[in-house]
């Protein structure tokens, strides 16, 4: 998800003007409270983030939530790695749903337009301090957790202890700095042999002022970055111990289920509680405004009593929606001409009209998609004694503790949100867009017990929070040469992806224009947003017209490429591993696709065919990936592999449609995830160098659908431009 | 009323109606939460738990028909001190992501080694068919290859 443009607008806060900023070290009051938070006897606070104790152990807070990305165990090497710490003795933990933990440095990421004003120069880290303090910042997403909190924040508060470590070492010691050495939590004086462990100095080192702008190591001195390090939470998952949100209990809970108004904008117009309370178990029937909740003694007895309503809703007047209307308005908006923003290099429609000039036109659908994470919705609450408590996952619990606080009506200090791990989340889970947030509080409010409310499967798959469904345009003319002269993308749905989407290739006239289409489902982050759709137009048109210029997709795309790039350089590699051009069996064909996404870019190679019933098989995928460095490379392997295979999922089978303002899809059976038979062998090569670090858990996804599509043109002669593919090749 | 079974091991006798799915009585009254909830509907196998030695998905159990039996959920697959073979691999291989469905897709794989102790390929597509959103399925495949000490691709 790109945050700059949307989030911060969600959070309303604003940016610029506040006035009096405090500094991220220097926010006293918010580090006097992390401390308060965090640290015991003997345990001392750096900036928040770190805890030393006096035993050695060292604590590392991470802002970002684990859903699975693994964005843990890589954000403590990053920080271990500057503090040059001890690794068998660190540790991660959530950090508290609290303003004191607002994540600085992500704000840092996604406030370029601030950071690059001259004027700004040297105040950066005051206005990403108030804004991620008040905003307040704590989201899990945009592919962030490495480039900016890694980066910005946890490599700068390990370099700056160890610099506070070394400090009070020299005090302590007697001797110059200079002389002295740390590693392995320890400071050593050579000349002396003398040795100081980091749990002995943690607390005279935490009562100096951080330095600001500590020296980062350069690539060759690290010492836990780019290692295949084994991830923290893996063992408690293997075993059944680890504890999501929907494993939350308290004595004497009760368990509730929601059925909400079919078509999303409708509300609750009538429901006769009784058949729900016949049903053994059910205690409570609660009716919001666009939901019916059923309160019983466990979720078997509530699913029961909620199956047994027959609770009328409206349609909040989008009964006439369909999948099918949204694409006919969306093409009316583009053949209506009036784009709401417009982004162009020369001037693609002079070219485009000229006379004599071909234009090569072809138009591309994509449906909603559902994030589909494994574990349905599920928060527990409890309202007691003027307070609540709630717990639960969601990918901002800063943000999520604030809108509890606003729908129980409680002030924020009377709140308190204990953030869990996920099941999965892929962007379902901003709160925002996370109903149960509001179903909890309201529900807390009125149940004299905690209680804990779980979305069926159903629920999940209907009520869902969709990549949108989306149409595009596009055009472009050749040269006589054969090379792109004008290109032009029209596309209609809710957002204007021009942030989102990189268009690496050298075209002399380019226009993009965006068409906002607004239906009544939420526009809603999933896993690579914009970059899949816009992926999936620009490299499957990439294709389209590499095969009207007779030449070979690799070599056309090698063509329109700069030059000594990362972009020709990741697009080779990727040709040169899977041995692009050597011949293949008869029914198989090669695919090929780039796209920049999160400041990373990828390049995929599939093969595939068809199977004997005219559904895709894929053969084999290989994946490169240039974002720079790879802090845990074990890691960065598997969310590239499973980036691929959600890629794959959603283009041989998802769609969310929608027919009378209502989803169709109810479960797994009709909103079919990719299985382990399906599933092709993935190669994953990375390209390291020395620039800025880019994201990993989401771009390794878009590249899939279109290269998938182009393969299966070289294989049948079919060429897809509406997904998902399905049976359109039987 | 009250069924009585064998739970990892240990005789436990459920105080719920018969209709209600294994995974709840599970989940909710033996507060075993390593039996995760996907989809209800035997469709997703996140539920999948032992049943007299044979895996199933425990959301579409009732649990009045499993009275008499013996059950093994991912805590009694193995201990932190003694691990089954496969947890073991799972680690070894870093298999899970968010790690929600991967109970179920340890108590899948367990069953299919202990009737197919050197699985093939086709053995594992046609025994997985659990779904895992975070798509950890080649290191799935991986870590049965290791454990089975067969390697993938090759022919029973």
């Amino acid at each position: 998800m790109k945050l700059h443009r949307r989030y911060f607008l969600i959070g309303g806060a604003a940016v610029v003007g506040a006035g009096v900023f405090s500094v991220w070290w220097g926010d006293k009051a918010a580090l006097s409270r992390a401390k308060q938070l965090t640290t015991g006897p003997g345990q001392s606070s750096f900036a928040g983030w770190l805890k030393i104790a006096n035993d050695d152990t060292i604590t590392v807070y991470s802002p970002h939530i684990d859903f699975g990305q693994g964005s843990h165990t890589a954000l403590a090497q990053m920080l271990a790695d500057e503090l040059d710490a001890d690794w068998s003795r660190i540790r991660v933990e959530q950090a508290p749903a609290d303003y004191a933990f607002g994540n600085t440095a992500l704000a840092k990421l996604f406030v370029p337009s601030l950071a690059g004003q001259p004027a700004m120069k040297h105040l950066p880290d005051q206005v990403f301090s108030l804004l991620a303090r008040n905003v307040p910042l704590q989201v899990t997403g945009g592919s962030s957790a490495i480039r900016a909190t890694g980066q910005y924040g946890m490599r700068v508060v390990g370099a700056a202890a160890r610099l506070a470590l070394i400090d009070a070492a020299a005090d302590r010691m007697g001797v110059p700095k200079s002389e002295l050495v740390a590693s392995d939590s320890r400071i050593t004086h050579a000349k002396t042999g003398k040795v100081l462990r980091y749990g002995e100095l943690a607390e005279a080192a935490a009562r100096q002022d951080l330095v600001s702008e500590p020296q980062l190591k350069t690539r060759d001195r690290y010492t836990f970055i780019g290692k295949p390090i084994d991830r923290f939470d893996i063992p408690a998952k293997v075993n059944g111990t680890a504890q999501y949100g929907i494993d939350f209990a308290l004595p004497q809970m009760r368990v509730a289920t929601v059925i909400a108004a079919p078509v999303r904008g409708g509300t609750l117009q009538s429901v006769d509680h009784a058949p729900a309370m016949a049903v053994k178990g059910v205690e409570k029937v609660i009716a919001l405004d666009n939901a019916v909740v059923v309160v019983a003694s466990g979720y078997w007895p509530a699913l029961k009593g909620a199956r047994a309503l027959a609770p009328k809703f409206g349609d909040g007047g989008h009964g006439g929606l369909s999948s099918a209307s949204i694409y006919a308005a969306q093409g009316q908006l583009i053949a209506a001409g009036k784009p709401d923003n417009h982004y162009t290099t020369g001037d693609a429609a002079k070219v485009l009209s000229a006379p004599g000039a071909k234009a090569i036109r072809a138009e591309y659908r994509v449906p909603f998609l559902h994030q589909a994470a494994m574990e349905p919705f599920a928060m527990t609450g409890y309202h007691a004694d003027g307070r609540l408590e709630v717990w639960g996952g969601t990918q901002d619990p800063i943000q999520t503790r604030n809108l509890l606080a606003q729908f129980s009506g409680l002030p924020v200090d009377k709140v308190t949100f204990h953030p869990m791990i996920m099941g999965g989340g892929f962007g379902r889970r901003f709160p925002p867009y996370t109903q149960i947030i509001e179903q909890i509080a309201r529900v807390a409010m009125q149940v004299d017990h905690p209680v804990k409310i779980i979305w069926s499967r159903e629920e999940d798959v209907k009520q869902g929070a969709y990549r949108p469904q989306s149409l595009g345009q596009l055009q472009a003319a050749l040269d006589a040469d054969g090379r792109i002269a004008a290109w032009q993308t029209d596309y209609a749905q809710f957002a204007d992806a021009e942030s989102e989407t990189v268009f690496p290739y050298t075209v002399p006239a380019t226009a993009r224009r965006h068409y906002k289409y607004i239906s009544n489902q939420v526009d809603a982050y999933w896993r690579s947003v914009n970059s899949t759709q816009h992926g999936f137009y620009n490299e499957s048109f990439m294709d389209e017209l590499a095969h009207h210029a007779g030449q070979d997709p690799y070599q056309f795309r090698r063509a329109h490429l700069p030059a000594g790039g990362r972009h020709l350089a990741v697009l080779d590699a990727v040709a040169k591993r899977s041995n692009w051009g050597a011949p293949l069996p008869a029914g198989t064909g090669r695919g090929i696709a780039l796209v920049e996404s999160f400041g990373t870019i990828c390049a995929h190679v599939i093969e595939a065919g068809l199977k004997p019933d005219g559904t895709p098989q894929v053969h084999k995928v290989w994946a490169v990936i240039d974002c720079g460095t790879t802090v845990n490379p074990k890691n960065a392997e598997a969310q590239v592999q499973g980036g691929v295979l959600m890629g794959l999922s959603t283009a041989l089978g998802e769609a969310i449609t929608i027919t009378n303002g209502a989803v169709d899809q109810n479960s797994f059976p009709d909103y079919p995830i990719l299985k382990l038979a399906d599933a092709p062998l993935v190669d994953v090569h990375f390209i390291e160098s020395d620039a800025p670090i880019g994201g990993l858990g989401e771009p390794g996804l878009p590249p899939a659908a279109p290269a998938l599509a182009n393969a299966l043109f070289m294989a049948t002669g079919k060429r897809i431009r509406t997904l998902p593919i399905a049976r359109q090749l039987a | 009323m009250a069924i009585e079974t064998s739970v990892n091991g240990k005789p436990v006798t459920f105080h719920v109606d018969d209709d209600t799915p294994l995974l709840w009585a599970l989940r909710e009254e033996l507060r075993l939460t390593g039996t995760k909830f996907g989809c209800g509907i035997a469709a997703c196998g996140a539920c999948s738990v032992h049943v007299d030695g044979e895996v199933v998905r425990s959301c579409s159990v009732p649990v009045g028909t499993v009275a008499g039996k013996s059950i093994t959920t991912i805590e009694g697959l193995g201990t932190p001190e003694a691990p089954h073979a496969l947890q073991t691999a799972w680690i070894a291989h870093q298999v899970p992501q968010c790690g929600y469905c991967q109970s179920g897709q340890l108590m899948a794989a367990a069953a299919l080694l202990s009737h197919s102790p050197r699985p093939t390929d086709a053995q594992i597509d046609a025994a997985m068919t659990n779904i895992c959103r975070c798509a950890t399925y080649v290191r799935i495949r991986e870590a049965i290859h290791a454990v089975a000490g067969t390697s993938a691709g090759a022919v029973a």
